[in-house]
């Protein structure tokens, strides 16, 4: 279960964002609403533990995220949640198979490659696998990043506006692969974004407006 | 995906600017060395070879000349000195020692020298092979004398008049080689010895020669043998402290001749060499210094390129430490490189040197490692750390959250 309760940041003194209370209960989809401008990038650095609100408190099971040391919290981010951004953004001198081994070893995981093997295949990349991002294109390398974000089984994952650059054809795709791996990984969805080709999927929202 | 491995492939993938940069480091580095380890081996065989003598004694001239040419066997002699003084020098009650040299022939570039059993006590030297020299004629060579000339005990051959150069040679009269020296690691590695009356031997013109000759070869008492002759120098052993004193004045004063101390025309020479090694030695820190430079300024803009990438890194869980030491590896692993292949080039082009050098007394060697290099590899550690400390700082305080907001 993930919550966040009495959350409000300010950036500097004039100007505060606040944010309702929000529940997630574990395996559920949902959508994050909001104009650019609302505080939606704001939320979702908050929810994923690299941006400390200025009130309240943000609980990821039974960890109130904030509360962990620097380190902790940095590894607890590697482990729990999976993050992918708007465009895609590999480390471009390591291999695809190294941008995901990578994302074990900074999570203090041990390497396994049965687990990078099967996440590649699922998404239909395993061929791509010794490739350098800048071999492959845009639609191949954001399911790469999905990859990356599911490759440590994480509790939490999230997606900052993953369709928005894409044309119809590939955003669909993306949001399926998205809605996939979120249920074949058990992980909690939240999808932050302003495309109204996506609302349609999900039946939870929550909006900042 | 260990550090050292994120930083290297980071390295890997853009060849040209890390190979400038290590190619900058290696460059200060080899000068370094090649300086380092060419003044430590000059220093050793300037002192390694004058070791026991206190005093040249010579014809009037350069002190320095006179050290270098009967000591280094480096320059040409000053002149030559009256055998009668010089003995009356020899037994004079301060001097302990006293070896007489005659120079002036050559084979192949190496010196012939005349002396006698005194330069065998003073440089220790042993035979690891045949005898030492004792009848006219008879020559013991040095060990390096007879690898690189191929001469083995038995072998004959003629010296040439003058110290380089075989235009001149005296092909009335031909060595026999009956012994070949053990290495010393001294000049005398690099010497013909002979007793002094085969070098005068050489010298007699061809109408005088038979008037000397029944007087030279048969007589046994060297005292009589060598009557109104003259020897190039007297390397002189003090008999006590008091002697430093005295003695040279004495020479100076007393006689036609002059006294040369090696340790101080040593000192004197390497305060002359010290100037270009000194101004060698800052030119190769300037290049050090913009190779530092010209490493942070990599890693800065690199850094910049890679703001996002790092702020990735941190959302996938490495810590703020992680980052500062990938961005230091960064700087460590070009130094490091920009070190030790500017040693190996610095030691092989003091091989090359050495290799065309073409005074085999001062010969150095590109093969010989010495504890001080140490230090060049501190000093490249160093240089990392300096040239990647700010950029790692950056990388370490960055603030993903406004890095991510921005893309």
């Amino acid at each position: 279960m993930i919550s966040i309760q009495a959350v409000a940041h300010s950036y500097n003194s004039n100007q505060q964002l606040r944010f309702k209370d929000w529940q997630i209960n574990n395996g559920e989809q949902w959508l994050l609403l909001g104009q650019s401008g609302s505080g939606k990038t704001t939320l979702l650095h908050i929810l994923t533990g690299i941006l400390k609100p200025t009130a309240g408190e943000v609980r990821i099971g039974d960890t109130s995220i904030y509360q962990l040391s620097p380190k902790a919290l940095d590894r607890f981010r590697g482990r729990q949640i999976g993050i992918i951004f708007q465009r895609p953004h590999l480390i471009k001198s390591l291999t695809i198979a190294e941008n995901l081994l990578l994302a074990q070893s900074f999570a203090k995981l041990p390497e396994n490659h049965e687990r990078l093997d099967e996440v590649l295949k699922s998404l239909d990349m395993l061929h791509k696998k010794n490739a350098y991002p800048n071999e492959l294109s845009q639609g191949q390398l954001q399911r790469i990043s999905i990859a990356r974000a599911v490759i440590n089984k994480p509790a939490l994952l999230i997606a900052d506006e993953p369709t928005s650059s894409l044309d119809d054809k590939n955003a669909e795709a993306v949001l399926e692969l998205l809605l996939q791996q979120s249920g074949l990984n058990q992980a909690t969805l939240v999808v932050a974004t302003h495309d109204k080709r996506v609302k349609d999927a999900f039946t939870h929202t929550y909006d900042l407006t | 995906m260990s550090p050292f491995r994120i930083s290297w492939k980071s390295l890997a993938a853009k060849p040209l600017s890390s190979a400038l940069n290590i190619l900058l480091i290696a460059f200060g580095t080899g000068i370094l060395t090649i300086l380092l380890l060419a003044s430590t081996q000059i220093e050793e065989k300037l002192n390694n070879n004058s070791k026991d003598i206190d005093l040249v004694v010579g014809a009037k001239g350069s002190p320095l000349q006179l050290i270098l040419s009967s000591i280094y066997y480096i320059d040409f002699p000053t002149g030559n000195i009256p055998l009668k003084e010089a003995n009356e020098l020899a037994h004079n009650p301060f001097v302990k020692r006293a070896t007489p040299l005659a120079l002036g022939d050559n084979y192949n570039g190496v010196r012939i020298v005349g002396t006698d059993t005194n330069f065998i006590s003073l440089y220790q030297l042993k035979v690891q092979d045949g005898k030492f020299w004792k009848a006219d004629l008879e020559a013991t060579i040095g060990a390096t004398v007879a690898k690189n000339q191929n001469l083995k005990v038995g072998d004959t051959f003629f010296g040439a008049h003058g110290l380089t150069g075989n235009s001149d040679v005296h092909k009335d009269h031909a060595y026999k080689v009956v012994g070949i020296l053990a290495p010393q690691g001294n000049v005398t590695d690099n010497l013909i010895l002979t007793n002094i009356a085969s070098v005068w031997k050489m010298h007699e013109e061809p109408e005088k020669a038979g008037a000397h000759e029944h007087h030279d070869a048969p007589t046994p008492n060297p005292t009589s043998e060598i009557q109104g002759q003259e020897i190039t120098s007297l390397l002189i052993q003090y008999r006590s402290p008091m002697s430093v004193v005295m003695f040279p004045r004495m020479v100076n004063q007393a006689t036609n001749l002059q006294s040369a101390s090696p340790a101080m025309e040593s000192t004197r020479l390497f305060s002359l060499i010290g100037v270009g090694v000194d101004t060698l030695q800052w030119f190769a820190i300037l290049i050090m210094l913009i190779a530092a430079i010209s490493v942070f300024v990599n890693l800065y803009n690199s850094l910049k390129e890679r703001s996002y990438d790092l702020a990735i890194m941190r959302t996938l869980g490495a810590s703020r430490t992680k980052l500062f030491v990938i961005v230091i590896l960064e700087g460590l692993i070009l130094t490091i490189i920009g070190t030790i292949v500017g040693m190996g080039l610095g030691h092989l082009a003091l091989e090359l040197i050495a290799h065309y050098q073409e005074s085999s007394q001062a010969k150095l060697s590109g093969l010989v490692f010495i504890p001080s290099e140490a230090y060049l590899l501190l000093a490249g550690l160093a240089i990392g750390i300096f040239a990647s400390i700010i950029p790692a700082l950056q990388a370490y305080r960055s603030n993903i959250s406004k890095i991510l907001a921005k893309n």
